[in-house]
């Protein structure tokens, strides 16, 4: 089958790629693009292991064909935070021990980061309801609950002390 | 998961859709939010040869709400009907149903359009469609025409739509009266086991106006007239609700699956319709 251009901006870098149409957005970024941050799980967008933030809305890349994402802004989990310098997010669930396997974890941070923009002050069963399309088989999401909620607690303090600082 | 290869096309207007569409014949397929569709590709239930992607297509997306007149375009997604304020005013029983399909981010993507029109027994929409009595506007090569909602299934995946047609919008009047959208499901994400709508109006405790629907409990959605008919001016009362989810459960025919045998699905759809129309009749 004849391969198609696909462009789009990852973590905020434009890409170009040739890509089969029925290529999916989660193979394009793993396989084209390198950035392995999202996981295949189920494949059946049920598990939530490859969800990314496409055009600021969180998606299972595994139910996206590449060509359907030409001109988005994607972000993956490699695009919030990196080794020296963690997301408040990736900070909290290392703080608190979100996660146990780890497989889960990138798809959990990104659906966490856009939940945490649509609700920045939830409740505990806002944070469960938010995550419900995110499945871990390890941890009983306790301490993934926990992180959230230290991440919305972390994130907005220092929206604060910026707020003081501009004041 | 892989599915066969297709070609993929992008019309950014209707009628290149349509002209795509009666090219291709059944060789075509739209693809709206794909959460559908997607997952039958990957499974090769299906063999599409080409795929025409509606996301370019702006005229047939948003919510216009004139006075009590709602039209919905097909590509408007789950998430936007929750977050639309006045339609929550207007039909709230809208943001019920859809906080109840699959998950957030399937919501960010999965359109009422595709949900609809697909014709899977188990989605919800179709339900709430046959509540609200709604009507759909297909656009084909021979013109738009209007279907009503409880004349669009036919059987499961089959619908009166034609090959070349594609569904634009969907519209219906804003109800008035009570309202609740009760939904069984295993775990979410999951369909129903048993789901029923009901919007019904009481004045001086007899009931004056009553819709109820059921999905995932026949191999369409399933419009309870009969049910209806039992309620319609009379006194609300245990006597007459246990008569109303009788006629309900008889008129649903649901088939053995994962989700359980047939007598547990109609025990379940017996629960669900009395649930919905407690918290109905409490809403009036």
């Amino acid at each position: 089958m004849e391969k198609i251009n696909v462009t789009m901006t990852v973590n905020g870098k434009e890409e170009t790629l040739s890509v089969e149409p029925r290529t999916l957005l989660v193979h394009a970024l793993r396989e084209h693009l390198d950035y392995t941050g999202a996981h295949i799980g189920c494949s059946s967008s049920h598990c939530g292991a490859c969800t990314i933030d496409m055009n600021g809305k969180s998606v299972k890349s595994c139910t996206v064909f590449a060509p359907q994402a030409e001109g988005a802004e994607i972000l993956t989990v490699e695009g919030i935070g990196s080794p020296d310098k963690l997301h408040a997010i990736q900070e909290m669930f290392k703080e608190h021990h979100g996660l146990q396997c780890g497989y889960c974890t990138p798809g959990m941070i990104m659906r966490s980061y856009r939940f945490l923009q649509e609700n920045p002050n939830p409740t505990e069963e806002e944070v469960r309801f938010g995550i419900s399309g995110n499945l871990c088989r390890c941890t009983g999401y306790q301490n993934i609950v926990k992180s959230i909620m230290a991440a919305a607690d972390k994130i907005r303090d220092e929206a604060n002390v910026e707020k003081k600082e501009i004041a | 998961m892989i599915p066969s290869a297709f070609t993929f096309y992008k019309p950014d207007n209707i009628e290149k859709a349509i002209s795509l569409m009666s090219d291709f014949g059944d060789e075509a397929r739209v693809i709206a939010g794909g959460h559908s569709l997607i997952p039958v590709m990957k499974q090769r239930l299906t063999d599409i040869k080409h795929l025409i992607d509606l996301s370019g297509i702006n005229e047939i997306k948003g919510i216009e709400i004139t006075g009590n007149q709602i039209s919905i375009g097909a590509m408007t997604t789950q998430v936007e009907l929750i977050n639309n304020e006045e339609l929550f005013k207007k039909a709230p029983i809208i943001r019920e149903a859809s906080l109840q399909i699959a998950d957030p981010q399937v919501r960010n993507l999965g359109t009422i359009g595709g949900n609809v029109a697909n014709g899977d027994p188990a989605n919800d929409m179709p339900g709430l469609m046959q509540l609200l009595d709604a009507t759909y506007k297909l656009s084909g090569s021979n013109g738009v025409r209007d279907v009503k909602a409880r004349e669009f299934y036919e059987g499961a995946y089959f619908t009166v739509r034609e090959d070349d047609e594609i569904l634009i919008s969907i519209s219906f009047d804003a109800p008035s009266g009570g309202y609740a959208y009760e939904k069984q499901k295993r775990k979410i994400g999951d369909y129903a086991t048993a789901a029923a709508g009901v919007i019904l109006k009481v004045e001086n405790n007899m009931c004056s106006s009553a819709s109820i629907a059921l999905t995932n409990l026949s191999d369409t959605p399933v419009y309870c007239n009969k049910a209806v008919d039992i309620i319609l001016g009379k006194e609300i009362d245990n006597n007459i609700l246990t008569q109303v989810t009788e006629a309900c459960v008889d008129q649903s025919d649901p088939v053995a699956d994962q989700r359980g045998p047939v007598e547990f699905k109609k025990y379940v759809a017996g629960i669900v319709i009395k649930k919905a129309l407690t918290r109905a009749i409490e809403r009036t």
